[in-house]
C-alpha cells in the first residue's frame, strides 16, 4: 500500500487532484474551447493567493492563536502609496517595489511591536494594526486612481512562453520561501516554535527574533502582492485587498499546512490556490448565480478539508 | 477578603468602558441623559449578542469566522421568513441552529480546525442570505421592531438589554454545570472526557447555544435597523472576537467571561461613538477605532502588571 502512504505523506496531492478535475469538469462544459485562456487566467489568479499565501504560511507555522489579519490592508496601502510614488514614470518602478518593501518591513516591525510589548494576541494585534492602516490607504488615496507605469502594467499583464509572468514571480518567491523553509536554520526555527514553543526555547532558539522575522516576512510578501496586484488591475483600490484576508488563510490550510502550527506545506499554496480560482470559473462557467457560487464554494472547501483533514486523526 | 480571580478579570474592562463613557460625558454632556445614552449604545444589543456567541465557540477553544456571515443570514430570514409566516421562520432558525451543532460534531469528530470550517461555512451562510435578499430589503417583524424600540423607564432599551444578557449567560456559563463542561472542555478535554462526559455532545451543544445567540442577534440587529441585506452584519466576525478578548477572555484555556464579553462589546460600540464625538475625519475613524482597541489592551496590560505586583508583595 506505498501508494496510500504517499498519498499520507504528501498531503498537497489532494489539493492537485481537486485541482485537476474541477478543470477538466470546466474545460468540458466549454467544450475545451477556453482551456487555454482558462489555465492562463487560473495561473495569473492563483498566483496572487500564492504571494500572500506564503507569508500567512509562515506566520501560521508559528503555532496556534498565530494569523496575520493585516494582510488586506497591508495590500491596499502598499498598492496605492507605491503607484502614487511613481506617479505613471517608467524610471520609478524600481523605487515603487523598494518602498512598497520599506513598507512592509514596517508595518510587519508594528505588528510585532503590539503583540511582543503589549502581549495582545496575535489576531488582536493585527486586527488593530490593519485598522490603521486601512485608515491610511483611505487618507492617501482621497479617491484617486492614478494608474501604473506603463512597462509595469504591461509586465504585469504579459505572459513568457505562455506562461503569466505574474505566476513566475510567484515561483520564484515560493522557490525562495521553500529553500528558506527546508534549508535554512530560518525554517527550522520556525517549525520547532510551532511545534513547541517550550520545547524550541530550551534548546535556545532566538524566539523573539524568529517570531519578529516571520511577521515582517509576512508583512513584506502582501506588500509585493499588493504592489504586482495594482499594477495589473490598472490602479489601487480600497477594497482590493479585502477578498485576500479569507482567501490567504484558506490556501494555506487546504494546502495542507498543519493550523496547529510546526508543519508547513509550499506545493500545497500553489494547489489551492488554483483550485479556488477555477472553482469560482466553474461555477461560473456553469451559470450560477451568486448565491449558489457562495454556497458551493463554502461546501467545496469544507469538503476537501473533511477529504484531506483525516490524516490529522492519523498523528 | 480575597478578590477571586474571576471578578479581576472583570474589573478591567469594567474600568476601560467607565472611562470611555467619562470621556465621551465630559465632551457631550448633554449624552448624560436617557436619549442621549439610548443613542450611543443603540447598536450594542446585537453585538452584544454575537459576541456572546463567540464567547460559547471561544470557551471549547474553538474560533467562528462565519459569525457575521451568519447574523447576516438571520437578519435576512428575520426580515422576510419570520416576518411574512412567523412558522417557517422558526423553522429554519432551529434548522441553522441544527447546523451549528452539527458544525461542533464535524469539527469534533475529525479533529478539523475550527477555522477553517466555519471559514467555509462562512461563504455558505453569506451564500443563503444573497439568495434570499439580492439587494437590501424586507421588514422587521412588528414585534422585534417593539421589543427593541420600547422605552423601559429610567434606563434605556439598550442598557436594560446589556444588563439581562450579560446575567443570563453569567448564570448559564458561570454558575449551571452545563457551563462548568463547556469551559471544561476548552480547560482540558481528556479530564472531562475521563470523568465520563460525552465531549462531542458538550461540543455539539454548545455551537448550538452559540448559533441560538447568534439568531437572537439577528433578529435584535433587523429590530433596531427595520430592514436588512445580505452584508449588514459582516464585521461582527471581528468585533464579537475584540469584544470577548477586550472582555478579559482567552483564545485558549475555557477562560472566558459573559458579563465581559457584554462589557467589551458595549465598549466597542460606544468607541464609535466616542469618535464621531470627537469629531475625527472620516478618513481616521476606522484608524482611531483600531487605536482604542490597542489603548485599552494596554491598559489590561498595566493593570494586569499592578495586580501581580500586589500580589507578590
Amino acid at each position: 500500500m506505498s501508494g496510500v502512504r504517499l498519498l499520507y505523506s504528501k498531503p498537497w496531492i489532494w489539493s492537485f487532484a481537486a485541482t485537476i478535475a474541477v478543470w477538466i469538469a470546466t474545460v468540458l462544459f466549454t467544450g475545451g474551447a477556453s482551456s487555454l485562456g482558462l489555465s492562463q487566467a487560473a495561473l495569473t489568479f492563483a498566483a496572487f493567493s500564492v504571494i500572500v499565501g506564503l507569508g500567512q504560511m509562515f506566520v501560521i507555522t508559528l503555532g496556534p492563536g498565530n494569523i496575520d489579519l493585516s494582510v488586506p490592508a497591508t495590500m491596499t496601502l502598499s498598492g496605492t502609496l507605491a503607484l502614487k510614488l511613481m506617479d505613471v514614470q517608467d524610471g520609478m518602478i524600481v523605487v515603487g517595489l523598494l518602498a512598497s518593501i520599506l513598507l512592509g518591513f514596517a508595518i510587519g516591525i508594528g505588528n510585532y511591536v503590539l503583540i511582543k510589548l503589549l502581549r495582545i494576541p496575535p489576531i488582536i494585534a493585527t486586527l488593530s494594526m490593519s485598522f490603521i492602516i486601512q485608515s491610511t490607504a483611505i487618507w492617501t488615496n482621497r479617491g484617486l486612481r492614478i494608474k501604473p507605469p506603463e512597462i509595469l502594467a504591461n509586465f504585469t499583464t504579459s505572459n513568457l512562453l505562455g506562461v503569466p509572468n505574474i505566476a513566475i514571480v510567484a515561483l520564484i518567491l515560493s522557490v525562495i520561501a521553500w529553500v528558506l523553509l527546508e534549508k535554512t536554520i530560518y525554517g527550522r526555527w520556525i517549525s520547532a516554535i510551532g511545534q513547541s514553543t517550550l520545547a524550541a526555547r530550551m534548546t535556545g532558539i532566538p524566539i523573539d527574533g524568529t517570531r519578529l522575522v516571520t511577521y515582517i516576512l509576512c508583512a513584506v510578501l502582501a506588500s509585493i502582492c499588493g504592489y504586482l496586484l495594482a499594477s495589473f488591475s490598472g490602479g489601487a483600490a480600497l477594497n482590493m485587498g479585502s477578498e485576500y484576508l479569507l482567501m490567504s488563510i484558506a490556501v494555506v490550510v487546504i494546502g495542507g499546512t498543519a493550523v496547529a502550527g510546526g508543519n508547513s506545506n509550499i506545493p500545497g499554496i500553489w494547489g489551492a490556490s488554483l483550485f479556488m480560482f477555477l472553482v469560482v470559473s466553474m461555477l461560473n462557467t456553469y451559470g450560477f448565480g451568486a448565491g449558489f457560487r457562495l454556497i458551493l464554494t463554502g461546501l467545496i472547501i469544507i469538503a476537501v478539508i473533511l477529504l484531506a483533514g483525516g490524516r490529522q486523526a492519523n498523528r | 477578603m480575597r478578590i477571586s480571580t474571576g471578578t479581576i478579570r472583570l474589573v478591567i474592562p469594567a474600568a476601560s468602558l467607565a472611562l470611555l463613557l467619562a470621556a465621551v460625558f465630559y465632551m457631550q454632556p448633554r449624552a448624560m441623559s436617557y436619549t442621549g445614552l439610548n443613542l450611543l449604545f443603540n447598536l450594542a444589543v446585537p453585538i452584544a449578542l454575537a459576541t456572546v456567541a463567540q464567547m460559547l465557540v471561544m470557551a471549547v477553544n474553538d474560533l467562528d469566522l462565519s459569525m457575521g456571515a451568519f447574523v447576516s443570514f438571520c437578519a435576512c430570514v428575520t426580515a422576510t421568513f419570520l416576518q411574512a409566516s412567523p412558522a417557517v421562520g422558526v423553522l429554519i432558525f432551529l434548522g441553522a441552529i441544527a447546523a451549528y451543532a452539527v458544525i461542533g460534531v464535524v469539527i469534533h469528530v475529525r479533529e478539523l480546525p475550527s477555522i477553517v470550517v466555519t471559514l467555509g461555512m462562512s461563504f455558505v451562510w453569506s451564500g443563503l442570505a444573497v439568495l434570499m435578499l439580492p439587494s437590501p430589503g424586507g421588514e422587521a417583524p412588528g414585534w422585534a421592531r417593539w421589543l427593541m424600540t420600547s422605552r423601559p423607564p429610567f434606563v434605556p432599551m439598550a442598557i436594560v438589554a446589556s444588563v439581562i444578557i450579560a446575567l443570563v449567560t453569567h448564570f448559564a456559563i458561570m454558575r449551571s454545570s452545563v457551563g462548568v463542561l463547556i469551559r471544561g472542555v476548552g480547560g482540558n478535554v481528556r479530564s472531562v472526557e475521563r470523568a465520563g462526559w460525552s465531549v462531542i455532545r458538550i461540543r455539539a451543544g454548545t455551537y448550538a447555544l452559540a448559533g441560538f445567540f447568534a439568531v437572537l442577534s439577528g433578529i435584535a440587529l433587523v429590530g433596531l435597523t427595520t430592514s436588512a441585506d445580505a452584508n449588514i452584519a459582516l464585521r461582527y466576525t471581528l468585533l464579537s472576537i475584540a469584544g470577548v478578548i477586550l472582555g478579559g477572555g482567552e483564545f485558549i484555556g475555557g477562560k472566558v467571561s459573559p458579563i465581559g464579553a457584554v462589557i467589551g462589546a458595549l465598549t466597542l460600540t460606544l468607541a464609535g461613538s466616542f469618535l464621531s464625538f470627537m469629531r475625527i475625519s472620516s478618513d481616521w475613524q476606522i484608524g482611531a477605532q483600531g487605536a482604542i482597541l490597542i489603548v485599552v489592551l494596554a491598559l489590561r496590560l498595566l493593570l494586569n502588571r499592578l495586580e501581580k505586583r500586589e500580589k507578590s508583595r
